[in-house]
Protein backbone atom coordinates (compact mmCIF):
# COMPACT_ATOMS: atom_id res chain seq x y z
CA UNK A 1 0.00 0.00 0.00
CA UNK A 2 2.96 2.29 0.63
CA UNK A 3 3.72 2.50 -3.05
CA UNK A 4 0.26 3.87 -3.73
CA UNK A 5 0.46 6.70 -1.20
CA UNK A 6 4.01 7.61 -2.09
CA UNK A 7 3.24 7.86 -5.78
CA UNK A 8 -0.05 9.74 -5.96
CA UNK A 9 1.65 12.40 -8.06
CA UNK A 10 2.87 9.77 -10.55
CA UNK A 11 -0.63 8.32 -10.77
CA UNK A 12 -2.22 11.76 -11.14
CA UNK A 13 0.17 12.67 -13.91
CA UNK A 14 -0.56 9.38 -15.70
CA UNK A 15 -4.30 10.00 -15.51
CA UNK A 16 -3.92 13.51 -16.95
CA UNK A 17 -1.62 12.30 -19.72
CA UNK A 18 -3.99 9.45 -20.54
CA UNK A 19 -6.97 11.78 -20.80
CA UNK A 20 -4.98 14.30 -22.82
CA UNK A 21 -4.27 11.59 -25.36
CA UNK A 22 -7.52 9.61 -25.41
CA UNK A 23 -10.09 12.41 -25.32
CA UNK A 24 -8.82 14.31 -28.39
CA UNK A 25 -8.65 10.99 -30.26
CA UNK A 26 -12.25 10.15 -29.33
CA UNK A 27 -13.49 13.58 -30.38
CA UNK A 28 -11.48 13.50 -33.62
CA UNK A 29 -12.76 10.02 -34.50
CA UNK A 30 -16.30 11.23 -34.06
CA UNK A 31 -15.87 14.42 -36.03
CA UNK A 32 -13.88 12.92 -38.90
CA UNK A 33 -16.32 10.03 -39.26
CA UNK A 34 -19.14 12.46 -40.08
CA UNK A 35 -17.93 13.38 -43.60
CA UNK A 36 -16.90 9.76 -44.21
CA UNK A 37 -20.33 8.50 -43.15
CA UNK A 38 -22.00 11.11 -45.31
CA UNK A 39 -19.90 10.22 -48.32
CA UNK A 40 -20.52 6.50 -47.76
CA UNK A 41 -24.25 7.03 -48.20
CA UNK A 42 -23.93 9.57 -50.97
CA UNK A 43 -23.04 7.30 -53.89
CA UNK A 44 -23.81 3.72 -54.73
CA UNK A 45 -20.14 2.72 -55.02
CA UNK A 46 -18.88 4.67 -52.04
CA UNK A 47 -20.47 2.75 -49.18
CA UNK A 48 -18.84 -0.65 -49.65
CA UNK A 49 -15.55 0.88 -50.69
CA UNK A 50 -15.16 3.45 -47.92
CA UNK A 51 -16.39 1.25 -45.12
CA UNK A 52 -14.12 -1.61 -46.15
CA UNK A 53 -11.12 0.70 -46.28
CA UNK A 54 -12.00 2.11 -42.86
CA UNK A 55 -12.48 -1.33 -41.35
CA UNK A 56 -9.07 -2.39 -42.69
CA UNK A 57 -7.46 0.49 -40.77
CA UNK A 58 -8.16 -1.53 -37.67
CA UNK A 59 -5.90 -4.28 -38.97
CA UNK A 60 -2.81 -2.05 -38.79
CA UNK A 61 -0.71 -3.30 -35.85
CA UNK A 62 -0.29 -0.53 -33.30
CA UNK A 63 3.39 -0.79 -32.36
CA UNK A 64 4.69 -0.51 -35.94
CA UNK A 65 2.24 2.37 -36.46
CA UNK A 66 3.73 4.23 -33.48
CA UNK A 67 7.15 3.86 -35.08
CA UNK A 68 6.23 4.61 -38.71
CA UNK A 69 3.97 7.57 -37.94
CA UNK A 70 6.71 9.86 -36.57
CA UNK A 71 8.77 9.17 -39.70
CA UNK A 72 5.85 10.14 -41.91
CA UNK A 73 4.71 13.26 -40.08
CA UNK A 74 8.05 14.30 -38.60
CA UNK A 75 7.24 14.16 -34.91
CA UNK A 76 9.50 12.79 -32.21
CA UNK A 77 9.23 9.07 -31.38
CA UNK A 78 7.93 9.84 -27.89
CA UNK A 79 5.53 12.58 -28.89
CA UNK A 80 2.00 11.87 -27.60
CA UNK A 81 0.66 13.31 -30.88
CA UNK A 82 1.61 9.96 -32.45
CA UNK A 83 -0.73 8.15 -30.08
CA UNK A 84 -3.52 10.67 -30.67
CA UNK A 85 -3.26 10.16 -34.42
CA UNK A 86 -3.01 6.37 -34.18
CA UNK A 87 -6.00 6.21 -31.85
CA UNK A 88 -7.95 8.45 -34.20
CA UNK A 89 -7.20 6.06 -37.06
CA UNK A 90 -8.51 3.11 -35.02
CA UNK A 91 -11.44 5.22 -33.83
CA UNK A 92 -12.43 6.05 -37.39
CA UNK A 93 -12.19 2.37 -38.27
CA UNK A 94 -14.96 1.72 -35.75
CA UNK A 95 -16.90 4.96 -35.99
CA UNK A 96 -17.24 5.41 -39.76
CA UNK A 97 -19.59 2.43 -40.05
CA UNK A 98 -21.75 3.60 -37.16
CA UNK A 99 -22.02 7.04 -38.71
CA UNK A 100 -22.91 5.64 -42.12
CA UNK A 101 -25.47 3.28 -40.56
CA UNK A 102 -26.89 6.02 -38.37
CA UNK A 103 -27.35 8.41 -41.27
CA UNK A 104 -28.89 5.65 -43.38
CA UNK A 105 -31.34 4.83 -40.58
CA UNK A 106 -33.08 8.21 -40.80
CA UNK A 107 -36.69 7.68 -41.92
CA UNK A 108 -37.11 8.48 -45.63
CA UNK A 109 -40.46 10.16 -44.89
CA UNK A 110 -38.81 12.54 -42.45
CA UNK A 111 -36.05 13.31 -44.93
CA UNK A 112 -38.59 14.06 -47.65
CA UNK A 113 -40.71 16.13 -45.36
CA UNK A 114 -37.66 18.21 -44.41
CA UNK A 115 -36.95 18.74 -48.10
CA UNK A 116 -40.57 19.67 -48.75
CA UNK A 117 -40.47 22.27 -46.00
CA UNK A 118 -37.52 23.98 -47.60
CA UNK A 119 -34.44 22.82 -45.72
CA UNK A 120 -31.41 23.26 -47.95
CA UNK A 121 -29.37 20.05 -48.32
CA UNK A 122 -26.73 21.49 -45.97
CA UNK A 123 -29.09 22.50 -43.19
CA UNK A 124 -31.11 19.32 -43.64
CA UNK A 125 -27.96 17.31 -42.94
CA UNK A 126 -26.95 19.19 -39.81
CA UNK A 127 -30.37 19.92 -38.36
CA UNK A 128 -32.32 16.83 -39.32
CA UNK A 129 -30.25 13.86 -40.46
CA UNK A 130 -27.31 14.08 -38.05
CA UNK A 131 -29.43 14.64 -34.92
CA UNK A 132 -31.77 11.79 -35.89
CA UNK A 133 -28.78 9.51 -36.45
CA UNK A 134 -27.86 10.40 -32.84
CA UNK A 135 -28.80 7.16 -31.07
CA UNK A 136 -26.73 5.06 -33.51
CA UNK A 137 -23.84 7.54 -33.35
CA UNK A 138 -23.98 7.35 -29.57
CA UNK A 139 -23.77 3.56 -29.60
CA UNK A 140 -20.75 3.75 -31.92
CA UNK A 141 -19.09 6.45 -29.86
CA UNK A 142 -19.33 4.34 -26.71
CA UNK A 143 -17.42 1.52 -28.38
CA UNK A 144 -14.82 3.98 -29.72
CA UNK A 145 -14.40 5.57 -26.30
CA UNK A 146 -13.83 2.31 -24.43
CA UNK A 147 -11.54 0.96 -27.14
CA UNK A 148 -9.51 4.17 -27.31
CA UNK A 149 -9.04 4.43 -23.56
CA UNK A 150 -7.81 0.86 -23.45
CA UNK A 151 -5.54 1.06 -26.53
CA UNK A 152 -3.94 4.33 -25.41
CA UNK A 153 -1.98 2.33 -22.83
CA UNK A 154 0.10 0.70 -25.59
CA UNK A 155 2.05 3.94 -26.10
CA UNK A 156 3.74 3.29 -22.77
CA UNK A 157 5.86 0.61 -24.42
CA UNK A 158 7.60 3.40 -26.33
CA UNK A 159 7.78 5.59 -23.24
CA UNK A 160 4.79 7.82 -24.06
CA UNK A 161 3.14 8.57 -20.74
CA UNK A 162 -0.34 7.20 -19.98
CA UNK A 163 -1.92 4.83 -17.47
CA UNK A 164 -0.02 2.18 -19.41
CA UNK A 165 3.18 3.58 -17.93
CA UNK A 166 2.04 2.11 -14.63
CA UNK A 167 2.04 -1.39 -16.20
CA UNK A 168 5.44 -1.03 -17.85
CA UNK A 169 7.04 0.57 -14.82
CA UNK A 170 5.43 -1.88 -12.40
CA UNK A 171 6.53 -4.78 -14.56
CA UNK A 172 10.14 -3.60 -14.81
CA UNK A 173 10.44 -2.81 -11.12
CA UNK A 174 8.29 -5.76 -10.04
CA UNK A 175 5.62 -3.75 -8.21
CA UNK A 176 2.36 -5.73 -8.62
CA UNK A 177 0.35 -3.00 -6.94
CA UNK A 178 1.46 -0.51 -9.58
CA UNK A 179 0.38 -2.87 -12.37
CA UNK A 180 -2.95 -3.45 -10.65
CA UNK A 181 -3.46 0.29 -10.17
CA UNK A 182 -2.89 0.86 -13.89
CA UNK A 183 -5.44 -1.80 -14.85
CA UNK A 184 -8.09 -0.67 -12.37
CA UNK A 185 -7.71 3.01 -13.30
CA UNK A 186 -7.92 2.25 -17.05
CA UNK A 187 -11.15 0.32 -16.55
CA UNK A 188 -12.52 2.98 -14.21
CA UNK A 189 -11.72 5.73 -16.69
CA UNK A 190 -13.43 3.80 -19.49
CA UNK A 191 -16.53 3.41 -17.32
CA UNK A 192 -16.63 7.05 -16.27
CA UNK A 193 -16.20 8.39 -19.81
CA UNK A 194 -18.83 5.93 -21.04
CA UNK A 195 -21.25 7.19 -18.40
CA UNK A 196 -20.53 10.81 -19.34
CA UNK A 197 -21.21 10.03 -23.01
CA UNK A 198 -24.52 8.37 -22.13
CA UNK A 199 -25.54 11.36 -19.99
CA UNK A 200 -24.49 13.78 -22.71
CA UNK A 201 -26.55 11.83 -25.23
CA UNK A 202 -29.57 11.94 -22.98
CA UNK A 203 -29.20 15.69 -22.54
CA UNK A 204 -28.75 16.31 -26.28
CA UNK A 205 -31.50 13.95 -27.45
CA UNK A 206 -34.48 14.60 -25.19
CA UNK A 207 -36.89 13.17 -27.78
CA UNK A 208 -35.46 9.68 -27.33
CA UNK A 209 -36.45 9.50 -23.69
CA UNK A 210 -39.26 7.10 -22.84
CA UNK A 211 -42.66 8.57 -23.57
CA UNK A 212 -44.38 9.50 -20.29
CA UNK A 213 -48.03 9.07 -21.26
CA UNK A 214 -49.82 7.30 -24.10
CA UNK A 215 -51.10 9.99 -26.42
CA UNK A 216 -54.75 8.95 -26.37
CA UNK A 217 -55.10 9.55 -22.67
CA UNK A 218 -54.25 13.23 -22.99
CA UNK A 219 -57.35 15.22 -22.05
CA UNK A 220 -56.02 18.29 -23.84
CA UNK A 221 -56.51 16.56 -27.17
CA UNK A 222 -59.75 17.10 -28.99
CA UNK A 223 -59.20 13.89 -30.94
CA UNK A 224 -58.95 11.93 -27.76
CA UNK A 225 -62.21 13.37 -26.48
CA UNK A 226 -64.11 12.51 -29.63
CA UNK A 227 -62.52 9.20 -30.57
CA UNK B 1 -53.33 29.34 -60.26
CA UNK B 2 -51.16 26.34 -61.03
CA UNK B 3 -50.87 25.32 -64.65
CA UNK B 4 -49.40 22.07 -65.94
CA UNK B 5 -48.41 22.25 -69.60
CA UNK B 6 -47.74 18.97 -71.34
CA UNK B 7 -45.76 17.68 -68.37
CA UNK B 8 -43.89 14.38 -68.66
CA UNK B 9 -41.87 12.55 -66.05
CA UNK B 10 -39.68 9.64 -66.96
CA UNK B 11 -37.67 8.16 -64.11
CA UNK B 12 -34.06 7.01 -64.67
CA UNK B 13 -35.16 3.36 -64.71
CA UNK B 14 -37.35 4.12 -67.72
CA UNK B 15 -40.81 4.08 -66.11
CA UNK B 16 -43.02 6.89 -67.30
CA UNK B 17 -44.91 8.15 -64.27
CA UNK B 18 -46.63 11.01 -66.05
CA UNK B 19 -47.08 11.43 -69.78
CA UNK B 20 -48.21 14.67 -71.41
CA UNK B 21 -50.24 15.97 -68.48
CA UNK B 22 -51.96 19.33 -68.90
CA UNK B 23 -54.28 20.90 -66.35
CA UNK B 24 -55.19 24.20 -64.73
CA UNK B 25 -55.69 24.18 -60.97
CA UNK B 26 -57.67 27.32 -60.17
CA UNK B 27 -56.67 29.66 -57.35
CA UNK B 28 -58.42 29.41 -54.01
CA UNK B 29 -60.05 26.14 -54.95
CA UNK B 30 -59.35 22.59 -53.89
CA UNK B 31 -58.17 20.34 -56.70
CA UNK B 32 -58.13 16.66 -55.82
CA UNK B 33 -55.97 14.24 -57.76
CA UNK B 34 -57.47 10.81 -57.29
CA UNK B 35 -56.30 7.49 -58.67
CA UNK B 36 -54.97 4.12 -57.66
CA UNK B 37 -51.28 3.48 -57.08
CA UNK B 38 -49.22 3.95 -60.22
CA UNK B 39 -51.46 6.74 -61.45
CA UNK B 40 -48.66 9.25 -60.87
CA UNK B 41 -50.68 11.40 -58.49
CA UNK B 42 -47.94 11.87 -55.91
CA UNK B 43 -45.39 12.50 -58.67
CA UNK B 44 -47.65 15.24 -60.04
CA UNK B 45 -47.96 16.80 -56.60
CA UNK B 46 -44.22 16.74 -55.98
CA UNK B 47 -43.49 18.33 -59.32
CA UNK B 48 -45.27 21.47 -58.12
CA UNK B 49 -42.68 22.18 -55.41
CA UNK B 50 -39.88 20.64 -57.45
CA UNK B 51 -39.24 17.67 -55.21
CA UNK B 52 -39.51 15.82 -58.51
CA UNK B 53 -38.09 17.50 -61.59
CA UNK B 54 -39.90 17.43 -64.92
CA UNK B 55 -38.52 15.50 -67.88
CA UNK B 56 -40.34 17.83 -70.26
CA UNK B 57 -43.15 20.37 -70.22
CA UNK B 58 -43.64 23.22 -67.79
CA UNK B 59 -45.45 24.08 -64.58
CA UNK B 60 -46.43 27.68 -63.93
CA UNK B 61 -47.55 29.19 -60.66
CA UNK B 62 -49.46 32.41 -61.28
CA UNK B 63 -47.75 32.66 -64.64
CA UNK B 64 -44.25 32.06 -63.26
CA UNK B 65 -42.36 29.08 -64.67
CA UNK B 66 -41.25 27.05 -61.62
CA UNK B 67 -38.14 25.79 -63.40
CA UNK B 68 -36.76 29.34 -63.11
CA UNK B 69 -37.27 29.47 -59.34
CA UNK B 70 -34.77 28.16 -56.78
CA UNK B 71 -36.24 24.90 -55.41
CA UNK B 72 -35.51 25.63 -51.74
CA UNK B 73 -37.08 29.10 -51.87
CA UNK B 74 -40.05 27.73 -53.84
CA UNK B 75 -40.69 25.02 -51.23
CA UNK B 76 -40.63 27.54 -48.39
CA UNK B 77 -43.57 29.38 -49.92
CA UNK B 78 -45.63 26.25 -50.57
CA UNK B 79 -47.20 24.38 -47.68
CA UNK B 80 -46.79 20.61 -47.68
CA UNK B 81 -48.68 18.05 -45.63
CA UNK B 82 -47.91 14.37 -46.01
CA UNK B 83 -49.13 10.98 -44.89
CA UNK B 84 -47.85 9.96 -41.45
CA UNK B 85 -47.48 13.70 -40.81
CA UNK B 86 -43.74 13.71 -41.62
CA UNK B 87 -43.14 15.70 -38.45
CA UNK B 88 -39.53 16.01 -37.36
CA UNK B 89 -39.31 13.60 -34.40
CA UNK B 90 -36.61 15.62 -32.65
CA UNK B 91 -38.47 18.93 -32.73
CA UNK B 92 -41.18 19.78 -30.22
CA UNK B 93 -44.64 20.37 -31.68
CA UNK B 94 -44.20 24.12 -31.45
CA UNK B 95 -40.85 24.02 -33.27
CA UNK B 96 -42.22 21.71 -35.93
CA UNK B 97 -44.92 24.26 -36.69
CA UNK B 98 -42.43 27.15 -36.54
CA UNK B 99 -39.87 25.44 -38.78
CA UNK B 100 -40.61 27.14 -42.07
CA UNK B 101 -40.92 30.69 -40.69
CA UNK B 102 -37.62 30.16 -38.85
CA UNK B 103 -36.02 28.95 -42.09
CA UNK B 104 -37.40 32.08 -43.69
CA UNK B 105 -35.62 34.19 -41.08
CA UNK B 106 -38.47 35.05 -38.72
CA UNK B 107 -37.08 35.41 -35.16
CA UNK B 108 -37.69 32.19 -33.21
CA UNK B 109 -39.72 33.84 -30.47
CA UNK B 110 -42.10 35.46 -32.93
CA UNK B 111 -42.35 32.26 -34.98
CA UNK B 112 -43.30 30.34 -31.83
CA UNK B 113 -46.04 32.81 -30.97
CA UNK B 114 -47.51 32.46 -34.44
CA UNK B 115 -47.19 28.70 -34.12
CA UNK B 116 -49.32 28.76 -30.96
CA UNK B 117 -52.03 30.63 -32.84
CA UNK B 118 -51.86 28.04 -35.59
CA UNK B 119 -52.44 25.29 -33.04
CA UNK B 120 -55.71 27.09 -32.22
CA UNK B 121 -56.53 27.33 -35.91
CA UNK B 122 -56.25 23.59 -36.47
CA UNK B 123 -58.15 22.79 -33.28
CA UNK B 124 -55.33 21.71 -30.98
CA UNK B 125 -54.81 22.70 -27.37
CA UNK B 126 -51.77 24.88 -26.74
CA UNK B 127 -50.73 22.52 -23.94
CA UNK B 128 -49.31 20.04 -26.47
CA UNK B 129 -46.84 22.63 -27.76
CA UNK B 130 -43.94 21.27 -25.71
CA UNK B 131 -44.49 17.62 -26.58
CA UNK B 132 -42.58 15.61 -29.11
CA UNK B 133 -44.49 14.16 -32.08
CA UNK B 134 -44.18 10.59 -30.78
CA UNK B 135 -46.23 11.66 -27.76
CA UNK B 136 -49.26 12.55 -29.90
CA UNK B 137 -52.04 10.45 -31.40
CA UNK B 138 -52.15 9.94 -35.16
CA UNK B 139 -54.96 12.48 -35.53
CA UNK B 140 -53.12 15.08 -33.49
CA UNK B 141 -49.96 14.53 -35.53
CA UNK B 142 -51.89 15.16 -38.75
CA UNK B 143 -53.32 18.37 -37.30
CA UNK B 144 -49.83 19.51 -36.37
CA UNK B 145 -48.80 18.59 -39.93
CA UNK B 146 -51.56 20.84 -41.29
CA UNK B 147 -50.55 23.66 -38.92
CA UNK B 148 -46.97 23.33 -40.12
CA UNK B 149 -48.10 23.43 -43.73
CA UNK B 150 -49.92 26.69 -43.03
CA UNK B 151 -47.18 28.30 -40.95
CA UNK B 152 -45.55 30.39 -43.64
CA UNK B 153 -49.02 31.52 -44.76
CA UNK B 154 -48.49 30.04 -48.22
CA UNK B 155 -50.95 30.61 -51.06
CA UNK B 156 -50.60 26.99 -52.05
CA UNK B 157 -51.06 23.95 -49.84
CA UNK B 158 -50.02 20.54 -51.16
CA UNK B 159 -51.52 17.57 -49.34
CA UNK B 160 -50.28 14.06 -50.09
CA UNK B 161 -52.81 11.56 -48.72
CA UNK B 162 -52.69 13.43 -45.42
CA UNK B 163 -55.51 11.45 -43.82
CA UNK B 164 -54.60 8.06 -45.24
CA UNK B 165 -53.10 6.62 -42.08
CA UNK B 166 -55.63 7.59 -39.42
CA UNK B 167 -58.71 5.64 -38.37
CA UNK B 168 -62.05 6.37 -40.09
CA UNK B 169 -63.57 8.41 -37.26
CA UNK B 170 -60.56 10.69 -36.95
CA UNK B 171 -60.31 10.88 -40.73
CA UNK B 172 -63.83 12.18 -41.17
CA UNK B 173 -63.19 14.66 -38.37
CA UNK B 174 -60.04 15.91 -40.09
CA UNK B 175 -61.87 16.15 -43.41
CA UNK B 176 -64.59 18.29 -41.86
CA UNK B 177 -61.91 20.40 -40.25
CA UNK B 178 -60.14 20.89 -43.57
CA UNK B 179 -63.37 22.03 -45.21
CA UNK B 180 -63.85 24.57 -42.42
CA UNK B 181 -60.23 25.74 -42.69
CA UNK B 182 -60.48 26.10 -46.44
CA UNK B 183 -63.61 28.21 -46.04
CA UNK B 184 -61.68 30.52 -43.68
CA UNK B 185 -58.29 30.60 -45.35
CA UNK B 186 -59.04 30.35 -49.07
CA UNK B 187 -55.85 28.57 -50.13
CA UNK B 188 -55.14 26.92 -53.43
CA UNK B 189 -55.17 23.32 -52.24
CA UNK B 190 -53.89 20.38 -54.23
CA UNK B 191 -54.95 17.16 -52.51
CA UNK B 192 -53.88 13.66 -53.44
CA UNK B 193 -55.90 10.61 -52.42
CA UNK B 194 -56.91 7.17 -53.62
CA UNK B 195 -60.28 7.47 -51.91
CA UNK B 196 -62.96 8.67 -54.33
CA UNK B 197 -65.36 9.56 -51.52
CA UNK B 198 -62.72 11.79 -49.97
CA UNK B 199 -62.14 13.34 -53.39
CA UNK B 200 -65.83 14.13 -53.85
CA UNK B 201 -66.09 15.44 -50.29
CA UNK B 202 -63.17 17.85 -50.49
CA UNK B 203 -62.72 18.70 -54.16
CA UNK B 204 -64.04 21.70 -56.03
CA UNK B 205 -62.30 20.17 -59.00
CA UNK B 206 -61.72 16.42 -59.07
CA UNK B 207 -59.18 14.89 -61.43
CA UNK B 208 -59.54 11.15 -61.94
CA UNK B 209 -56.25 9.65 -63.07
CA UNK B 210 -55.49 6.46 -64.95
CA UNK B 211 -52.12 4.73 -65.11
CA UNK B 212 -49.27 7.00 -66.18
CA UNK B 213 -50.98 10.21 -65.11
CA UNK B 214 -53.50 10.15 -67.96
CA UNK B 215 -56.61 12.15 -67.10
CA UNK B 216 -59.74 10.02 -67.24
CA UNK B 217 -62.01 12.91 -66.31
CA UNK B 218 -61.85 16.38 -64.80
CA UNK B 219 -64.85 18.09 -63.30
CA UNK B 220 -66.79 19.00 -60.22
CA UNK B 221 -68.08 16.05 -58.17
CA UNK B 222 -71.56 16.77 -59.53
CA UNK B 223 -70.41 16.68 -63.14
CA UNK B 224 -68.51 13.44 -62.67
CA UNK B 225 -71.31 11.65 -60.83
CA UNK B 226 -73.91 12.90 -63.34
CA UNK B 227 -71.96 11.91 -66.41
CA UNK B 228 -68.95 9.63 -65.99
CA UNK B 229 -66.79 10.15 -69.07
CA UNK B 230 -66.08 6.47 -69.68
CA UNK B 231 -66.21 2.98 -68.23
CA UNK B 232 -63.01 3.54 -66.24
CA UNK B 233 -64.53 6.50 -64.42
CA UNK B 234 -67.86 4.75 -63.93
CA UNK B 235 -66.06 1.78 -62.44
CA UNK B 236 -63.76 3.94 -60.32
CA UNK B 237 -66.53 5.99 -58.73
CA UNK B 238 -68.67 2.91 -58.26
CA UNK B 239 -71.47 3.98 -60.63
CA UNK B 240 -71.27 0.70 -62.46
CA UNK B 241 -71.93 -1.29 -59.30
CA UNK B 242 -74.91 0.90 -58.61
CA UNK B 243 -73.22 2.55 -55.64
CA UNK B 244 -74.04 5.98 -57.04
CA UNK B 245 -77.42 5.12 -58.55
CA UNK B 246 -79.87 5.24 -55.70
CA UNK B 247 -83.53 4.49 -55.84
CA UNK B 248 -86.41 4.96 -53.44
CA UNK B 249 -87.98 1.88 -51.97
CA UNK B 250 -91.15 1.85 -49.93
CA UNK B 251 -91.03 0.13 -46.59
CA UNK B 252 -93.78 -0.74 -44.18
CA UNK B 253 -93.29 2.54 -42.36
CA UNK B 254 -92.01 4.95 -45.03
CA UNK B 255 -89.35 5.22 -47.70
CA UNK B 256 -85.60 4.50 -47.84
CA UNK B 257 -82.90 4.95 -50.48
CA UNK B 258 -81.24 1.82 -51.77
CA UNK B 259 -78.22 1.36 -54.06
CA UNK B 260 -77.98 -0.84 -57.14
CA UNK B 261 -77.62 -3.99 -55.04
CA UNK B 262 -80.67 -3.13 -52.99
CA UNK B 263 -78.66 -2.23 -49.89
CA UNK B 264 -80.15 0.51 -47.73
CA UNK B 265 -77.91 3.57 -47.76
CA UNK B 266 -80.08 6.40 -46.41
CA UNK B 267 -83.36 8.24 -46.45
CA UNK B 268 -84.65 11.00 -48.70
CA UNK B 269 -85.18 14.35 -46.96
CA UNK B 270 -85.82 17.82 -48.35
CA UNK B 271 -82.61 19.86 -48.51
CA UNK B 272 -82.58 22.14 -45.46
CA UNK B 273 -83.24 25.73 -46.50
CA UNK B 274 -82.34 25.30 -50.14
CA UNK B 275 -83.57 24.64 -53.62
CA UNK B 276 -82.12 22.28 -56.28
Amino acid sequence: MNWLFNNLDVIGSAIVAHLATALPAIVLSFVLSIPIGWLANRFRWSRGFLLTVCALLYAIPSLPLFIVLPLVIGTGLRDSINVVISMTIYGIALMARSTADGLASVDADVRQSATAMGFSPWSRFWRVELPLAGPVLLAGLRVVSVSTISLTTVGAVLGIESLGSLFTDGFQRNIPLEILTGIVLTIAMALVIDLLIVLLGRALMPWTRPVPAPSRAVPAAKDAVVA
Amino acid sequence: MIEFRDVTKRFPDGTVAVDGFSLVMPSRKTTVLVGSSGSGKTTLLRMINRMVDLTSGAIEIDGEDTSRLAPVALRRRIGYVMQNSGLLPHFKVIDNVATVPVLNGVPRKQAREQALELLDTVGLERSIADRYPSQLSGGQQQRVGVARGLAADPNILLMDEPFGAVDPIVRSELQTELIRLQRELDKTVVFVTHDIDEAFLLGDQVVILQQGGRIAQVGSPTEIIEAPANDFVAHFIGAEKGKRALSVRATATGEILVDGDGRAVGVLVPQPGGSS
